[in-house]
């Protein structure tokens, strides 16, 4: 039996799915924990996938900070556990 | 090669799912094959990327896995190895039953965070546990291809002789030094290590860590969190040690 | 889309009789399904109780929670990501049995866990011997990675409501969604009539 410990992912895992929910490549974004304020690239959190949706959690104090589930052709994502967000910037001039 | 990301309002997407013809089935070891794939419209990839594969069966049921890319981004044919588990779907089909001619279907590149680049320089320093060298060797087979000189050293874990990927290319690579440990069984005759990867093996493999190496450890999920967990213990700063976690993922 | 040739989804068969619910499919093992880390409770600190909108409010140590009688109960079980397995055999203490001499003043309840899941359901599915709070499966102590020491059993409802490392069962007055509820999955969770989604 495979035990959870085993079957904790990294944020590279999921980086197809963030690409749809961000439109960019996120696992280099770093995201703070709401709960504990730690910080990090998102490929560096810690993942369940195994799971009827997809949980990302804060290496640090292992709190939800991401959730994700696919419903009726939808992808909701639960973002209340991201303190802050910080992405590389658009080069294009608008 | 286009940038992934990049804002080009023409381009396709990258979490659009491409079809992808397997053109070559290599079985590397009794448990994994490499699979090369011309996928149409692929934008190129960065060594240590990965892509997420979808396989359709007639009925409509489909099943998606995640695999990392192991081809260099300078090499004509997108290669992903996959490792059978006994108890999976979608594994033994891709290891046993996929032959040249057939269809996948994949979407990416994805991932930025577990990349090397040769314009990153070195040292490199790369800890595979198993089938987790895969993106490792995609780094360099980078590395060689790019003329880069960059200082290189793979450990790679592997339970017996049998299991070891990429064999007869790591014993060719220019420049690179190459330990394995065999964690179970040892060729006869075997001087190297035999054991599983500990604190006094990586300090005597791993690059000075006043040299500040690039890390990446990559394979099932305990190796990489012991591995990791030792590297910082002999010092190594952590905010360049990356990892990925194989886990237990279901086949 | 293309297929491809030779693939299919890798399931066993029924036996002849057993129905599935809809768009479900038989497994023989046991997939452990988790949101997080396993919390791994020793049981001289762990605790069950019935609270909230409750009259009065219930507590167990280990110790105590053994002592009440208990059942073996043989169910099939579904799980929302598409798997069944038939004929599961568990021991536990009916939810009817922790609700002796408590009065419900709601209509529902949380399942709180050790670990921070939840669960949300109505009282009318944990009552009348519909659920469980189960201690051993297949005659062995639960296993931590299935929910150990204790889960909740909702077998007529999909898995999820059978909440692992079950800590607390909060009485609401009113419906309160759980962890996979608030994403997007039922309330309810009938997998008879594939209430996957809410």
């Amino acid at each position: 039996m495979a035990t959870t410990a085993e079957m904790r992912l990294d944020g590279n895992a999921v980086a197809g799915l963030l690409r749809e929910v961000f439109a960019m490549e996120a696992t280099v974004a770093l995201v703070s924990c709401a709960h504990c304020g730690s910080a990090g690239a998102i490929g560096a959190v810690e993942v369940y996938a195994h799971a009827p949706g997809v949980v990302l959690r804060c290496p640090a104090c292992t709190e939800v900070v991401m959730r994700f589930a696919r419903v009726r052709g939808r992808l909701v994502a639960d973002l209340r556990g991201v303190g802050t967000l910080s992405l590389p910037a658009s080069p294009d001039p608008r | 090669m286009a940038t992934p990301g990049s804002s080009s309002v023409t381009a396709e997407p990258v979490a659009a799912w491409r079809p992808a013809e397997v053109r070559e089935v290599v079985h590397e070891t009794p448990s994994a094959s490499t699979l090369l794939l011309d996928v149409q419209g692929w934008p190129g990839h960065r060594a240590g990327q990965h892509v997420d594969v979808r396989l359709t069966a007639e009925d409509g049921y489909q099943a998606q896995r995640s695999y990392s890319i192991a081809s260099a981004p300078e090499d004509a044919r997108l290669a992903i190895t996959v490792e059978r588990l006994d108890d999976g779907e979608v594994s033994p089909y891709l290891v046993d039953d996929v032959r040249a001619g057939d269809f996948v279907e994949v979407r990416g590149p994805v991932g930025g965070w577990f990349v090397w680049d040769t314009r990153d320089g070195g040292p490199l320093f790369l800890v595979a546990g198993g089938s987790g060298v895969a993106p490792l060797m995609a780094m360099l087979r980078h590395r060689a291809a790019a003329g880069s000189d960059a200082e290189a050293t793979l450990l790679l874990s592997a339970r017996r002789p049998d299991d070891v990927l990429y064999v007869g290319e790591l014993e060719t690579l220019a420049g690179v030094r190459v330990e394995i440990t065999y964690t179970r069984e040892a060729p006869s005759g075997w001087t190297g290590y035999a054991r599983r990867v500990d604190r006094s093996m990586l300090a005597e493999v791993a690059p000075d860590p006043e040299r500040d190496p690039r890390v990446f450890v990559c394979g099932p999920t305990g190796f990489v969190e012991g591995v990791a967990h030792d590297l910082v213990a002999l010092g190594y700063d952590p905010s360049r040690i990356r990892t990925e976690r194989f886990g237990a993922t279901g086949g | 889309m293309p297929i491809s040739r030779g693939f299919r989804r890798r399931h066993a068969e029924p036996p002849a009789g057993a129905a599935l619910p809809p768009g479900q499919y038989l497994t023989e093992g046991f997939p452990v399904l988790s949101a997080g880390p396993t919390p791994h409770v020793q049981l001289d600190t762990w605790e069950l109780s019935v609270t909230g909108a409750v009259d009065p409010e219930r507590r167990w140590d280990w110790e105590a929670f053994r002592a009440l009688p208990s059942e073996t109960i043989t169910v099939d079980i579904h799980c929302v990501t598409s798997w069944s397995k038939l004929g599961t055999q568990w021991e536990g203490v009916s939810v009817d049995t922790l609700l002796e001499g408590v009065e419900p003043l709601g209509g529902y309840l949380v399942a709180d866990c050790y670990g921070g899941y939840t669960t949300n359901l109505a009282v009318e599915d944990v009552t009348d011997g519909k659920a469980w709070v189960a201690f051993a499966y297949d005659g062995e102590p639960l296993e931590p990675e299935h929910g150990g020491p204790a889960r909740l059993l909702v077998p007529h409802l999909y898995l999820w409501k059978s909440a692992k490392w079950v800590r607390s069962l909060v009485f609401t007055e009113h419906n309160e969604p759980g962890f996979w509820e608030t994403l997007g999955y039922h309330d309810h969770g009938d997998p008879w009539l594939e209430q996957r989604y809410g």
